[in-house]
């Protein structure tokens, strides 16, 4: 209970200070917004039908919107030296980071909230409907969870802005390609049990992801 | 209270400490004094349980490192010379959130208590990011006293202050050591360090080069033997 306890001060505390600072929701926001346009014209320009190229579109949005508020939400933690107050304190390392974890997803469903009715918009496609979200939200849970590890290991280099997207898109592939597969079966209509593989692939990524997180953090957070 | 046996530390190729055997007693006030680069951040991290030593065994408040981390972190209180604070949390909140952490009883109480300690209970209500860089190290110090903590580590808790903000500091911190709380402090200035504690080190090259009570040496003595060690 008191671990549950510790998760959520944490996840508390990183809402509070993002909302109102606006600083990662406002940059994450800003750039999906540019990047849908760019889409959306380029699109226009070339391709007849949008519900080939749409969920692709979607999720490297969320990959790219959710990069810049990984590296922000812990860089920034680690820079005014608040991680080791953090780090300091008598509780499971596992509760930081599934903490950290949380409220990193929190705010990329967030920005996921406004990106989604936009791909309406642009895209004139049903991206707004409950299977969409459940696939949005497992993506997002193992994206965010093996991000907010890799953004920690990051953070302590030099190189941290180039080291998380060579350290997060390779592994991140099996989540993306499993999100989109799905995000097309479902925006398509086609039968579950035709893209339920990859639906299973993205299942089995959240749980191997975050349990994999969950064991080696303290390893990650100590010089 | 703090013990160290053949602590060493290797990043990459440098080794920043080289076999330590250190021995602190309880309620004791000691200042750690060396040059840019002798390992003094790395030896507070490690006594901080916030870095892992390549060899050598580190034991805090009969807990042994880093079995006893999470055990041991209930005993240490970490000032440094950044306030580890949260900007855009008011100075209540974030003794609330460092207090929720720890678990600390009466937290609306001990609170109170502590921003009376550190004269801003007027500023309760504003953001830290707001404060002064004096009064940011003096929220510091609540934060880092919220759980009435057995040891203090100081990493140059002087860093950056102005004169006047670092008289008002010592102060504070010359109050915390009352015989029954175990400080252990790094810091650049010889003088101040030395006036505020009961044995004062040198860590040159990694080694502990130098060990003195004050009791036992003058200031003058302390500072010749410095200008020697670390030559």
């Amino acid at each position: 209970m008191s671990y549950l306890r510790k998760v959520f001060i944490i996840v508390r505390k990183d809402l509070v200070t993002e909302l109102r600072s606006r600083e990662m929701i406002f940059s994450m926001g800003a750039f999906s917004v540019l990047v849908i346009l760019l889409f959306a014209f380029a699109f226009d320009l070339r391709v007849t039908k949008a519900g080939t190229v749409a969920p692709g579109a979607l999720w490297s949005v969320i990959a790219f919107a959710g990069m810049l508020g990984l590296g922000r939400s812990i860089s920034a933690e680690i820079d005014r030296g608040s991680f080791d107050a953090l780090l300091l304190a008598p509780v499971d390392r596992s509760a930081i980071f599934f903490g950290k974890a949380l409220g990193i997803i929190a705010f990329m469903m967030i920005v996921e909230a406004v990106i989604l009715p936009l791909f309406v918009i642009f895209f004139n496609l049903p991206f707004v409907q409950p299977l969409i979200i459940l696939i949005v939200v497992l993506g997002t849970v193992g994206y965010g969870g093996i991000g907010t590890l890799l953004a920690t290991m990051a953070a302590n280099t030099r190189l941290r802005e180039v080291l998380l997207p060579v350290l997060l898109l390779p592994i991140a592939i099996p989540a993306l390609l499993a999100a989109v597969k799905c995000t097309a079966g479902a925006l398509d209509g086609r039968d579950f049990a035709e893209w339920s593989n990859w639906f299973g692939l993205l299942i089995a990524f959240d749980l191997i992801m975050l349990g994999a997180a969950f064991l080696v953090y303290d390893f990650v957070v100590e010089d | 209270m703090i013990t160290a046996k053949s602590l060493s530390k290797q990043f990459g190729p440098l080794w920043a400490l080289r076999s330590i055997d250190l021995d602190i007693r309880p309620g004791e006030f000691t200042t750690i004094v060396g040059p840019n680069g002798a390992g003094k951040t790395t030896l507070l991290r490690i006594l901080a349980t916030l870095s892992r030593p390549t060899s050598g065994q580190v034991s805090i408040a009969g807990h042994l490192l880093p079995r006893g981390a999470d055990d041991a972190r209930r005993h240490i209180g970490l000032l440094s010379h950044l306030p580890l604070l949260y900007g855009d949390l008011t100075a209540e909140e974030n003794l609330r959130f460092f207090g929720q952490m720890y678990d600390v009883p009466n937290l609306k109480a001990r609170i109170d208590d502590l921003l009376e300690q550190v004269d801003l209970s007027e500023r309760r209500h504003d953001r830290a990011r707001t404060f002064s860089r004096g009064m940011q190290q003096r929220l510091a110090i609540a934060r880092a006293l919220m759980h009435n903590p057995s040891i203090l580590l100081l990493d140059e808790p002087f860093t950056g202050l102005d004169p006047h903000a670092s008289d008002r500091l010592e102060e504070l911190l010359r109050g915390l050591n009352d015989g029954q709380r175990t400080v252990v402090m790094t810091i650049h200035d010889l003088d101040r360090g030395w006036a505020m504690c009961q044995r004062a080190l040198v860590l040159a090259r990694g080694k502990i080069v130098y060990d003195a009570r004050t009791a036992d040496v003058d200031v003058a003595t302390f500072r010749s033997e410095f200008r020697r060690v670390t030559q």
